[in-house]
């Protein structure tokens, strides 16, 4: 058992280019589901729109700058579009509709009708050139100490995926204290008060959802741009449901909370996953009655339990106080 | 060293092997890209000389997409890369073959659940003889598909019915409700097809599959459930609960089952029978009979029996029906025990008619959504009929929309459902949002 070898996967992971992307995505959930009460199981999808805006229209000759304006404005729109007929819906029907919208969409993505654009089942690669030629830090080089070191090209990532969630934070909580933010956190509190106050109660959850959805977007193209390729696979429903975990976890409905979230739970899930490695190889028993995938697979269990637990449990978090509703009050 | 699947690993290639019977020799491929590819050689023949057969178009597709097309070379050779490991369907264009040629067997046209492991180059087999090809004409594929949409239907009104009674009693909308579904098929292999299992038929082995079920059923209403009722829990909290449960029961069942899909021996590749000049698969046309006889069952309880009047009037208003003596927790518990038993049925039925695997539950759940929400949530017949009507748009749209995307067309009728008559067809309207 080599336990800094599991900090450090853990650390790692914790600061790399993933939990940067991850918890911008949770960012954006935060402000549907912490702020509006919006229970969005479709997340995923704003973030596979996105990533392919970026993605198709570098690949058809636009430039990287224009590529992320369409990810972004497509995943706003996407917002726009979802919103619209499902949101006056009741909310366990607008969970339903959300995460089959995203099925459809991913499931389009990946089909042989729409590989001329997607490239079907084997996604699209080599659109992030531009990004990377931007990198001020030499790619090759090592940087860090110890085990915690990373290379050029990572750092780069991170750095730009870090000042994104500070940048994407300050913003919403620059919102959430506006007067919008307030009416926000009334309809989620009391939605036919809020209506009976003469707002539209509509309109501002359409608003939180395309502006979370944004978010995600953005998210879903720093995704694109670390990894340098896009499959329909990147964007299957568990991904919405780390990040509820994430949020839920952080606490829903507070500012930071999506990105302690996002960093705890990719300590424990990495730290998890080079623990269960470890033990696998090396303690005999359970390397008897594991493989090394199925020992891979005790994180993802580990997951689903989390979320009944916190739910059960801690519903506020770690970071909110009992008393302000959020999860339990929705 | 042995994984903890080992006393259930299966031979999935079993059947594939079995079809080798036939008179094409498959040969190492042809040096191709560094990743995976299925490949092969056909090779037709007879008074033991053996004739490449040129020009045949095979289609390697996963999950419904097709994901490349190869035509055999001069030498019978063809090759189609991956793009990684995983499960595939091999499917022959019969129309391809030269005259005189044909399939010794025509339901070996599509090999389905192929398994291709991390840079493997995997070989399949075709065997090809003599005879003559027939063409299929429009009446026959409407028919068939029209079957088809019957049995996909049957299969999810057994799924969703459970779903929908559980909401109508509790007023829970249970994500995890997929894994019921995948716990039938998966304990029936079990029971039926494991080297170490007793290899019981499927029939019998769906016995114990679905007893079992039931008890898990009950077991997660009465101490995951009930507890939370108890307590008070926000419905949507709940449902955030139920997405947890269903990701770790799913995680929990590809960590014994593993992860690729497998068949059931029993009726695998049963030929199909003429009826009406329509192509129908007896096992299809079993799994209607037996899946509408048991919902008939499923009503007549609901109407005449004391428990079924109860659960109906729990569903309908739960504290009259508590003042009025009924024990609703009583009747919760029944209710959960009907449930998943026949959402472990419609998983037999699923697994029998498409192939067993660890998701297969999540796969069809979001049918199972929009059969009860065309049905209207909380209601009993309502989800049958909706049920038969996402199953026969699913089959049917095939006609006119590529095979990879008819999951789609379900789940548009649920979208437009919900904007246009969100309390179903067959529900009551009430204030919403």
């Amino acid at each position: 058992m080599d336990w800094t070898q599991i900090l450090a996967a853990g650390v790692l992971a914790t600061i790399g280019p993933v939990t940067a992307g991850y918890a911008l995505s949770a960012i954006g959930l935060n402000l549907q589901f912490g702020y509006a009460g919006l229970l969005n199981f479709g997340h995923v999808a704003f973030m596979l729109v996105g990533a392919y805006g970026t993605a198709v229209t570098v690949e058809f000759g636009g430039p990287m700058w224009l590529g992320l304006i369409v990810g972004i404005v497509a995943a706003v729109l996407f917002g726009l579009l979802l919103g619209i007929p499902t949101l006056r819906l009741r909310a366990d029907y607008f969970a339903i509709t959300s995460i089959a919208a995203a099925e459809v969409l991913r499931l389009v993505v990946r089909s042989s009708w729409a590989e001329p654009l997607t490239g079907g089942v084997f996604g699209i690669q080599g659109f992030a050139g531009d990004f990377h030629r931007l990198n001020p830090f030499p790619a090759t080089e090592l940087y860090g100490i110890g085990q915690f070191v990373v290379t050029g090209r990572a750092l780069w990532v991170i750095v730009v995926g870090w000042a994104l969630v500070l940048l994407a934070s300050l913003f919403v909580a620059r919102l959430i204290r506006s007067p919008w933010g307030r009416v926000l956190k009334a309809i989620r509190e009391d939605e036919d008060a809020t209506r009976s106050l003469g707002k539209n109660v509509f309109a501002y959850k359409l608003q939180a959802l395309m502006i979370g959805g944004g978010i995600a977007g953005l998210a879903g193209i720093l995704f694109a741009l670390e990894q340098q390729s896009i499959h329909p696979t990147g964007f299957e429903p568990r991904i919405t449901f780390i990040l509820f975990v994430m949020v839920i976890l952080g606490g829903a409905g507070s500012i930071w909370g999506a990105v302690l979230g996002a960093a705890v739970f990719n300590f424990l899930f990495f730290a998890t996953d080079t623990l269960m490695a470890q033990l696998q190889a090396n303690v005999d028993w359970i390397g008897t009655i594991l493989t090394p995938a199925e020992a891979g697979l005790i994180k993802y269990v580990l997951v689903g339990v989390a979320l009944i637990l916190l739910i059960v449990f801690r519903p506020q978090g770690l970071l909110r106080s009992r008393n302000e509703g959020g999860a339990d009050a929705a | 060293m042995a994984g903890a699947a080992h006393w259930l690993r299966r031979g999935t290639r079993l059947w594939l092997g079995l079809m080798a019977v036939g008179l094409v020799l498959s040969t190492p491929l042809p040096a191709a890209a560094q990743g995976e590819t299925i490949g092969g050689t056909l090779v037709y023949r007879a008074d033991d000389e053996r004739t490449p057969v040129e020009g045949v178009s095979i289609t390697v597709s996963q999950d419904g997409t097709p994901i490349g097309t190869a035509v055999s070379d001069a030498e019978g050779r063809w090759s189609v890369p991956l793009p990684g490991p995983g499960s595939y369907q091999v499917t022959l264009d019969v129309a391809t073959l030269p005259e005189g040629v044909t399939l010794t067997d025509p339901a070996t046209a599509e090999l389905t659940n192929v398994a291709v492991i991390g840079g493997q180059r995997r070989s399949v087999i075709f065997p090809l003889g003599e005879g003559t090809t027939s063409g299929v004409t429009t009446y026959a594929r409407i028919g068939a598909l029209f079957v088809a949409g019957l049995k996909l239907g049957a299969t999810i009104a057994l799924a969703a019915l459970g779903l929908s009674l559980i909401y109508g009693v509790t007023r829970l909308v249970n994500f995890a409700h997929a894994e019921l579904v995948t716990l039938g098929a998966v304990i029936a292999y079990l029971f039926h097809a494991t080297g170490s299992g007793p290899g019981w038929p499927l029939i019998v082995a769906a016995i114990p599959a679905v007893l079992l079920v039931a008890g898990f059923g009950w077991l997660q209403g009465r101490y995951v459930w009930q507890p939370l009722r108890k307590r008070g829990t926000a419905a949507l909290s709940l449902m955030v609960v139920s997405i947890g449960l269903s990701f770790a029961l799913r995680s929990l069942i590809q960590l014994f089952f593993g992860g690729l899909p497998v068949a059931y021996p029993d009726f695998a590749g049963q030929p199909a029978i003429d009826v009406l000049g329509i192509p129908m698969v007896p096992k299809h046309l079993a799994t209607i009979g037996v899946s509408i006889a048991v919902l008939f069952l499923v009503s007549q309880f609901l109407q005449r029996s004391r428990t079924g009047t109860a659960m109906r009037a729990v569903s309908d208003d739960r504290d009259l029906a508590e003042t009025s003596g009924i024990d609703v927790d009583r009747v919760i518990q029944v209710t959960w025990i009907l449930a998943a038993l026949l959402a472990a049925l419609g998983g037999i039925f699923y697994g029998l008619n498409e192939s067993v695997s660890y998701d297969i539950g999540f796969r069809i759940l979001l049918l199972l959504f929009a059969a009860v929400v065309l049905g209207g949530l909380g209601t009993a017949y309502g989800v049958m009929a909706g049920a038969f009507a996402v199953g026969i748009v699913v089959e049917m749209s095939t006609l006119w929309l590529p095979a990879e995307l008819k999951v789609v067309s379900g789940l548009v009728i649920l979208i437009a459902m919900l904007l246009v008559r969100p309390q179903g067809i067959f529900g009551t309207r009430e204030r919403i949002g």
